[in-house]
């Protein structure tokens, strides 16, 4: 069988994977997150923090919430790192500087999982497990909470309730990521993933002489790393390090847990809006763009065109063995198109065209499938656009799912779209045009320039993954993207809290001749084409400058 | 002011509230529960899979690749190039791992990639053997023209069309535990001349240890170069 046989084969057993799971976990969702009824454990839970679950809140009230708790992750976080030195479990790591701190707990707490850090070298125990690894539970479970308040939004009238932040919150990391994530981890176990508290130890070598070993609770950390689309790796090689991604097998695997709450969301949107067709189309559209994606990439790749790829017959630099060029094309596209950021083969040693793909993936604004909840709101924002688009040219009100789309909610709407690429080409801008930032660039020429613009694009847009050529340790990118990163998350999280309190004020609008069907295929093109026109006249002069003038060149 | 002041120092006590509890049960109960049952079902395979040679001795993880160099004549000069041991089966090239990023080849304390994009090194839009040192077209060109000089024997020469990608570009993690069957193909005839075997005992030795797609389609096939040098060792050593 060819390589290129086997990538496709591959992808087909995803999307197999993918599509059984689909009903039963969409509809789980929809139930937990539609439930009266507490279990014993959560109501323990609600006493501690000292918030009832079944308070309504409007949305400023619910945004409070969000804000609140993830202010206060970033500090604990953060202080966290900065007493690594005197902590027990520290595995002797010092602690963290100042600026360095900041970028990671912001990293972590915006569901970004940048990391300016090397793992292996910097990290112990306590931070990885008690403080990095919790942020990869409740950042993912921030991010379905917001998507839940906007599908209630398009679910509820005349009431402005957007439902309980705390009980969502807890919902989701107990209900749902904490199950997945303890059955996942044994599943990695089973093929390899070390799962352990040692310390830093010796271990005997071939040809005598002994390498050093750090232990770790690597399995428990790889499963909601990608499970909660987060990305940041235990080791500094991420998912290519055997002992974070041992086999092909828990490679398909860790592609399939990034995957599959982004997708199944759709099912639990259409759930809630009481209308399965209405989810079907968004799922419809991320499916699209994300197969379409993934064929372009293994094409480039497996073509594997650049002068040193072709002087080694092929484009592994970068890649592992057990993975190729097709298992790890299908990894690099799921990763960007996701706000995860894993990776298991290193973006920077992708073919030109391959880097453009990864840079384009995240500026659609990861929603084809998206990150765990924001790639449902940040298509479900998408989807007003498109309907506003539609009904500028037959000239009548627009409307989605029986709610007028309004001045107001326009205004929501656009400038959430506008944030992160504002926040990208400025910082890029800046950067290039200061002194020093461009000391940290691995490559020259248009390659260098794709590092930094793939710094901040990956930062703004919640991703994390690197053309990690770049060495980002230093203040300025650590401060500059840190800054970004949490602007990125929460910025546009206020619009979408306040777009959904503006729709759930709303009466319904009954359905005439002239509404314009959401449920079918016409409007899944138009919103595809609607996303790809507004990335394109975003960015094309940015991508022109990068990898569309490496992958020109050669 | 202060009832938005005591509002807002309500709020944030919820939330830390709220942190840690969760903290105690992601961040403690969940990983230790994951770690008792993974030590309990797998636990070779949660302490690294570890492999041990013939004595007995523990001489790697199965998922981790080494290097196979001579000894250094002088150990205490840190600038000696090493020299791969051509009697063992050689890993993927770490060369490049190490000089841009901080990678320490082969030796785990620090895992990564050389982060080399295709066209680094290239004039003209191509790579020739005026690359730059330390670029990826240099890297390339030399690790070729290694791997041809080392595996060519009396008998049998090395093509460099026959040169397989995974010969001359370093891997993701700089660990790769693993080479193509075309790699280890490739170097039977110096393995077995090394060694005073019969290439057909090489050759049935890389057989053996050749690792096919998983399920027939998963990933791509392999040859895990610790595992077939311990193999090797048995079969030759005392």
């Amino acid at each position: 069988m060819s390589p290129q046989t086997a990538g496709v084969l591959q992808l087909l057993a995803l999307i197999g994977a993918l599509a059984l799971a689909y009903r039963p976990l969409g509809d789980y969702m929809a139930r937990v997150y539609s439930s009266e009824k507490h279990y014993k454990p959560e109501k323990w839970i609600y006493r501690a923090i000292g918030a009832n679950p079944g308070t309504e809140m409007r949305w400023p009230a619910y945004l409070r919430g969000v804000l609140a708790f993830s202010a206060v992750s970033v500090l604990f976080l953060y202080a966290l790192q900065r007493l690594q030195g005197v902590l027990p479990g520290s595995l002797g790591f010092q602690s963290i500087d100042p600026d360095q701190a900041f970028n990671t707990a912001a990293s972590f707490v915006a569901n970004t999982n940048w990391q300016s850090y090397y793992g292996e070298q910097a990290m112990g125990h306590v931070v990885q497990t008690g403080g990095l690894a919790v942020q990869n539970f409740v950042s993912a479970a921030v991010g379905m909470a917001v998507a839940v308040a906007l599908v209630r939004g398009f679910a509820r009238s005349r009431t402005g309730e957007l439902g309980n932040f705390w009980a969502d919150l807890v919902r989701g990391t107990v209900r749902i990521l904490l199950p997945m994530a303890v059955i996942g981890a044994l599943v990695l176990v089973a093929c390899g993933a070390i799962q352990n508290f040692a310390g830093i130890h010796e271990v005997g070598q071939f040809t005598g002489g002994s390498q050093q070993w750090n232990g770790g609770a690597v399995a428990s950390q790889e499963v909601i790393k990608e499970l909660g689309t987060n990305g940041g790796g235990y080791f500094n090689a991420n998912s290519a390090h055997p002992f974070e991604n041992p086999t092909p097998f828990s490679n398909l695997f860790e592609i399939f847990l990034i995957l599959v709450i982004p997708f199944s969301l759709t099912r639990t949107f259409g759930r809630m809006v009481g209308n399965l067709r209405q989810g079907y189309a968004i799922l419809a559209t991320m499916a699209v763009i994300w197969i379409g994606f993934t064929a372009l990439m293994m094409w480039t790749e497996f073509a594997g065109h650049g002068p040193a790829f072709e002087a080694a017959g092929g484009a592994m630099e970068g890649k592992e063995t057990r993975f190729g060029i097709g298992a790890s094309a299908i990894f690099s596209v799921a990763t960007t198109l996701t706000s995860t950021g894993a990776v298991n083969s290193f973006h920077s040693s992708y073919t030109g065209f391959g880097g453009g793909i990864q840079l384009l993936g995240m500026q659609l604004g990861e929603i084809a499938p998206g990150g765990v909840g924001s790639g449902l709101y940040g298509m479900l924002i998408m989807a007003v656009i498109a309907v506003f688009i539609a009904g500028l040219m037959v000239g009548r009100t627009p409307e989605y799912l029986g709610k007028k789309i309004g001045t107001r909610e326009i205004k929501f709407a656009a400038c959430y779209i506008l944030i992160t690429p504002a926040l990208v080409l400025c910082f890029t801008a800046a950067a290039m045009a200061l002194p020093t930032p461009a000391n940290s660039m691995t490559n020259t020429g248009a390659h260098g320039f794709s590092e930094i613009l793939y710094a901040y694009t990956s930062g703004a847009n919640n991703n994390g993954s690197a053309f990690a050529g770049l060495n980002a340790d230093t203040q300025w990118f650590n401060s500059t993207i840190g800054i970004a990163m949490l602007l990125g998350r929460f910025l546009p999280m206020v619009f979408v809290l306040a777009l959904a309190g503006s729709l759930a004020e709303q009466k319904p609008v009954p359905e005439t001749a002239g509404t314009l069907r959401t449920d079918k295929p016409l409007y899944t093109g138009l919103l595809v084409g609607t996303i790809m026109i507004i990335t394109g006249l975003t960015y094309f002069p940015a991508l022109a400058l990068g990898p569309l003038a490496e992958g020109l060149a050669s | 002011m202060n009832t938005s002041v005591s509002t807002t120092a309500r709020l944030l006590g919820a939330g830390l509230r709220a942190l840690l509890v969760l903290t105690v049960i992601c961040g403690v109960l969940y990983p230790l529960a994951v770690t008792g049952i993974a030590q309990a079902l797998f636990h070779d395979k949660a302490n690294g899979s570890e492999i041990k040679d013939k004595s007995g001795q523990v001489v790697g993880s199965s998922l981790i690749g080494q290097t196979y160099h001579l000894p250094k004549k002088d150990p205490n000069d840190a600038e000696e190039a090493a020299r791969p041991d051509l009697k063992w089966f050689q890993p993927r090239p770490s060369n490049g791992l190490g000089t841009n990023s901080v990678n320490t080849q082969y030796s785990l304390i620090l895992s990564g990639a050389t982060n080399r994009s295709g066209d680094n090194g290239a004039v003209g839009g191509q790579c020739t053997k005026n690359a730059e040192d330390g670029t990826l077209c240099a890297q390339v060109i030399a690790a070729k023209e290694a791997v041809i000089a080392d595996n060519s024997t009396a008998t049998y020469t090395v093509k460099p069309a026959d040169v397989p990608a995974d010969a001359v570009t370093s891997s993701g993690s700089g660990l790769d535990p693993d080479i193509s069957p075309a790699y280890a193909k490739l170097q039977i005839h110096r393995v077995a001349e090394k060694n005073g075997l019969d290439v057909k005992a090489v050759e049935k030795l890389v057989a053996d240890h050749t690792e096919g797609r998983t399920l027939g389609f998963i990933g791509e096939p392999r040859v895990n170069v610790l595992e077939l040098n311990t193999a090797l060792k048995a079969l030759t050593g005392p």
